[in-house]
């Protein structure tokens, strides 16, 4: 069963995602910025992150740089959830070390479609 | 609401029996009761319980159908005796005596209310086509509160309509401003 | 799959009441310059456009695009941050606040406010020529679903660089999308270095994948998407084949070696393929975009009475389970002793029954904390009303907040916003002078109210109060003589003169103005607070300022009340409105009027309620005589109930009358007492009005049988 970490400062699209994913029988762990987030993956792994870009304290782009400095974390796919398409954007999370981008507005079927492309 | 215990706590009168009943048919449900010998049916979805008689505790300057309220479960909930809003019969409080606990919900609010008959009769079926308008003369009880008829062998049953019953009347003794 | 996230919608509706109280806020404070607040002020902004797009408020999306753009530009810095566009920024808020209401009933937002900020926005946005690239590029997007259903075969070679797999993108997931695609046939090539040489993290495989299906080029890209930029990727279409090959190639792999465990190459033949006959998978493909493009959950709210949800802290929920757990320990010592019980374990007994009343207690007080907000959910609406009033007065007027932790009760805080609003417009319009008179008068230009919270006793202490010219004693008493409200030539204390602001109709100011003072208002205030059992005083120094200061109770949920028997129900009366209870001597007793029953005391005439009577109940005793009298205040009016019985002191629960019947007359809920009866609560006030209702009907009637006689 695959573990996925999601980290947001919405609270609602937070419980949305968690819902949608659980409901698809995966394990999910919320954290409400990139500082919990990285906290979180510090005590545990994942076989998935799925990350806000714009949060309070530590935003997605330094999560994920974070995230690619921790040993297990170096080849565990990251997807960034934002509501920004802009190509400026996708490519500073791409530096970052980002797998992939998730826009929004959050679609559960589409989300759980694109996934699939990053886990079993 | 508990089927199982709606069957065995209910008080049975007459020939009617819950028990045995299959709850699960296509067309409506109503349950049924009595008010002075006369049969009368409620939608069945709207009924949160059934309780034996409690005295109430009356509420100050309320119209006498409005017999009080009572706790059930932590929430207030008030009494009426339909018999006294309808004037059929007699308001007498014996074992038999029963309150129906109707939960109605409209697009204002929900209200639960409890309305106290003689005793509750049975469950049944009614297709649409089974109601039959009521005849435009009326007897005591005002036109609105009437749904439709259905007859039952050699009996006829009222189905009241339960948005009409959660209204309640003002106090007499209410004024504006 | 289909999932419903309508569920969500209360905690999006919540989070966007907060997430717009920030925007407010922190526009209300922005000044250039300050990254951190324009963030968050964004964030916000950002939130709420991705919220409102999964529930399918497409007019929420596309205002708050707009917002979101202009605020991007500020946070950039390639717009400067000037009044204007934050007057804009604010009126967007309330556009937004707007769209949303109408969106949670399923409306369409009519509101002239709407377009008359879109457009101002749209100008503003102009001047700046921001191109509107990403509608450019969604256009595109949808074009890619619009083909032919002839079967295309295509070539794509695909090179991912040495560190692809860093990204954690992993080959076989994009050969599996390409299978889901159409028909593949895949060949694996790898070019491995030198054993010494090799980096096992890195990937040295590359792929040629020829495909068949109903696809363009657009759609093989976008699986590729995340990988453009690290890898060499090459698409070539073939030709176009009336007909699919029924038997998909397998895998063959040249070098089974392969360096990297996770792209092992044989789960590549991917089931998904082989179960893909002829052109189904190709037409599912646009199919499920199809839906992707939908909102997730059109959601309409039915327009019913929202109960509300409370966010609680963890801290709160965590010294409710411990108390529980506490509780459950008692509970189990006490059932134990009741096992064998005998006379030489009562002490034991008693000891645990003090201790079950002290947890009970203890929860008790807890789940009551759980209800309790900070006021600042109340206070956080005054920085923007009293920056749009001194807008509109042309006052400048700094405001000031203290004791915002203040926790209070949600219902009172919900109930207590409308009345704080008047009395801090009425601070700006009738307490602030002027600039030119503040000058005049020795006082700087800019004017301070200041908002207080704090707790004293069991009630919480709000006030309103102002530097300004404070209240003319004088005009006031003058209007209330010319009013007719006072008889000329009486002698009142300060505090008398100033509650005369709170008679129905009464007004000083000299203009009325479309802020406040519109005669309407300070009785009601009153009577709002009053209606949440609080009361208001008023202090004020001429030239100096006035203060306004509410007093509240903590929670409206429990109080402290007294047992009384009329007849064979039992009533609660709130000891907080009891002055004493006495039983009546013979000698007190005076009738007036002919009916009326005066009770004295001390130097008071205090008139008498029958309760029974009140009530419409039959009594054990009607007589005043000897009767138990139960003295109650308020209004500054002493009255004695007339009951029958005082029974117990205790603390009740207030069930509200009104959730399945009515409000009654003289009552104000109905609690559970510990015999699992009801018990209706005396509404003190209310049934002053009574009685004074029933006088005058009574008089009436007098009168009309009068004038019916003379007739």
């Amino acid at each position: 069963m695959a573990n996925i970490l999601i980290v947001d400062d919405s609270n609602s699209i937070r419980d949305m995602v968690s819902f949608t994913l659980k409901s698809a029988s995966y394990n999910t762990v919320e954290a409400k910025d990139g500082l919990e987030g990285l906290n979180a993956a510090k005590r545990s792994s994942f076989d998935l992150v799925i990350t806000d870009v714009n949060m309070p304290n530590m935003d997605g782009i330094t999560l994920c740089q974070e995230l690619r400095k921790l040993p297990n974390f170096r080849f565990t796919p990251i997807l960034m959830l934002t509501t920004e398409s802009s190509t400026d954007m996708k490519m500073k999370g791409k530096s970052a070390g980002a797998t992939g981008w998730l826009v929004k507005p959050f679609n559960p079927e589409k989300l759980l479609a694109t996934i699939k492309r990053v886990i079993r | 609401m508990d089927m199982q215990a709606l069957a065995s706590t209910v008080p049975v009168q007459g020939e009617y029996s819950l028990e045995g009943i299959d709850f699960i048919t296509n067309g409506d449900q109503y349950l049924t009761f009595e008010l002075d010998q006369e049969q009368y049916g409620v939608d069945i979805l709207s009924v949160e319980e059934i309780r034996s008689w409690e005295k109430p505790t009356k509420i100050p300057n309320s119209p006498t159908y409005v017999v009080g309220v009572i706790n059930m479960r932590g929430v207030i909930v008030p009494i009426i005796d339909l018999r006294l809003k309808f004037g059929i019969g007699t308001a007498t409080y014996t074992e038999t005596t029963v309150v129906v606990v109707l939960t109605i919900e409209t697009d204002e609010h929900s209200r639960t209310i409890g309305f106290v008959v003689d005793a509750v009769s049975d469950v049944l079926d009614a297709e649409e086509s089974d109601i039959k308008p009521a005849p435009a003369f009326g007897g005591r009880i005002p036109p609105c509160y009437v749904d439709g008829l259905v007859n039952l062998e050699n009996d006829l049953v009222t189905l009241l309509n339960v948005v009409e019953l959660q209204k309640i009347e003002a106090h007499a003794s209410r004024k504006k401003g | 799959m289909s999932i419903d996230l309508s569920q969500f919608l209360p905690s999006f509706l919540e989070e966007s009441d907060e997430g717009l109280a920030l925007m407010e806020s922190g526009l209300l404070d922005l000044e250039p310059g300050d990254d951190e607040s324009i963030n968050a002020i964004f964030r916000a902004a950002h939130s709420i456009k991705g919220g409102a797009g999964t529930f399918g408020f497409n007019q929420v999306t596309d205002f708050t695009h707009l917002v979101e753009t202009l605020l991007d530009e500020m946070r950039d810095g390639r717009r400067e941050i000037v009044g204007a566009d934050i007057e804009i920024l604010l009126k967007s808020v309330d556009c937004i606040r707007l769209l949303i209401e109408a969106e949670k009933v399923g409306e369409t937002c009519e509101d002239s406010r709407i377009g008359h900020t879109t457009d101002l926005l749209n100008q503003t946005l102009a001047l700046s020529d921001s191109s509107n690239e990403e509608s450019n590029e969604q256009a595109s997007v949808e074009s890619t679903n619009v083909g032919g259903s002839s079967q295309t075969s295509w070539q794509i070679e695909f090179i991912p660089e040495h560190h692809l797999v860093q990204t954690g993108n992993d080959p076989i997931f994009l050969l599996n999308a390409l299978a889901d695609l159409g028909e593949v046939s895949i060949r694996c090539q790898s070019q491995l270095p030198a054993f010494d040489e090799l980096d096992p993290e890195e990937l040295f495989l590359t792929w040629q994948i020829e495909l068949i299906a109903d696809v363009d080029e657009d759609e093989i890209r976008e699986i590729f998407e995340w990988v453009e930029d690290e890898c060499q990727l090459n698409i070539t279409k073939v030709e176009t084949v009336e007909q699919v090959l029924a038997e998909p190639e397998h895998i063959a792999s040249e070098n089974t070696e392969a360096p990297v465990p996770q792209i092992e190459p044989e789960p590549v033949t991917a089931p998904e393929a082989s179960i893909a006959p002829t052109s189904a998978p190709a037409a599912s493909t646009p199919a499920t975009n199809d839906k992707a493009n939908k909102p997730a959950a059109k959601a309409t709210v039915k327009a019913k009475p929202d109960a509300g949800s409370i966010r609680v802290g963890v801290d709160k929920v965590d010294s409710l389970i411990n108390l529980v757990g506490e509780l459950v320990i008692t509970q189990s010592m006490l059932s134990e002793l009741g096992n064998n019980f005998d006379l030489t374990k009562v002490e034991r007994l008693n000891a645990g029954l003090e201790q079950l009343l002290q947890n009970t207690k203890e929860l008790q007080e807890s789940v009551m904390r759980i209800r309790m907000l900070p006021i600042s959910f109340a206070f956080n609406r005054f920085p923007r009303l009293v920056h749009d009033l001194s807008l509109k007065t042309g006052k400048q007027v700094d405001l000031v907040i203290n004791g915002e932790q203040t926790e209070l009760d949600k219902t009172v805080m919900e109930q207590i916003g409308d009345p704080l609003v008047h009395l801090v417009r009425n601070a700006v319009d009738h307490g602030i002078e002027a600039g030119e008179q503040r000058i005049a008068n020795g006082k700087p230009a800019q004017g301070t109210i200041t908002l207080d919270a704090y707790h004293q006793g069991g009630n919480i202490v709000i006030e309103i109060s102002d530097d300004g010219g404070g209240i003319n004693r004088d005009a006031v008493l003058n209007k209330a003589i010319e009013k007719g409200v006072v008889e000329p030539g009486v002698t009142l204390t300060d505090s008398q003169v100033f509650d005369l602001l709170f008679e129905p109709g009464f007004s000083t100011a000299k203009q009325v103005s479309d802020i406040s003072g519109r005669g309407v208002g300070m009785d009601v205030v009153k009577r709002n607070i009053q209606a949440l059992g609080g009361r208001i005083q008023v202090e004020s120094e001429q030239g100096q300022g006035s203060t306004f200061r509410v007093y509240l109770p903590l929670t409206l949920a429990i109080l402290d009340g007294q047992l009384v028997k009329v007849g064979d129900q039992v009533y609660v009366i709130p000891l907080i409105s009891i002055v004493e209870s006495l039983q009546a001597k013979a000698e007190l007793i005076n009738t007036v009027s002919g009916d009326l029953v005066l009770y004295r005391l001390r130097e008071d005439n205090v008139p008498v309620l029958p309760v029974y009577q009140l009530f419409n109940l039959p009594a054990d005793n009607k007589d005043v005589e000897g009767c138990l009298l139960v003295v109650v205040e308020a209004d500054g009016q002493k009255v004695g109930l007339m009951v029958d019985d005082l029974l117990a002191q205790q603390q009740v629960v207030i069930k509200s009358l009104e959730d399945n019947y009515q409000q009654v007359d003289g009552i104000s809920g109905a609690t559970i007492l510990g015999d699992g009866s009801v018990a209706m609560i005396i509404d003190i006030p209310g049934i002053i009005d009574m009685a004074l209702s029933h006088a005058r009907d009574k008089q009436d009637q007098f009168y009309q049988s009068m004038t019916q006689e003379h007739v």
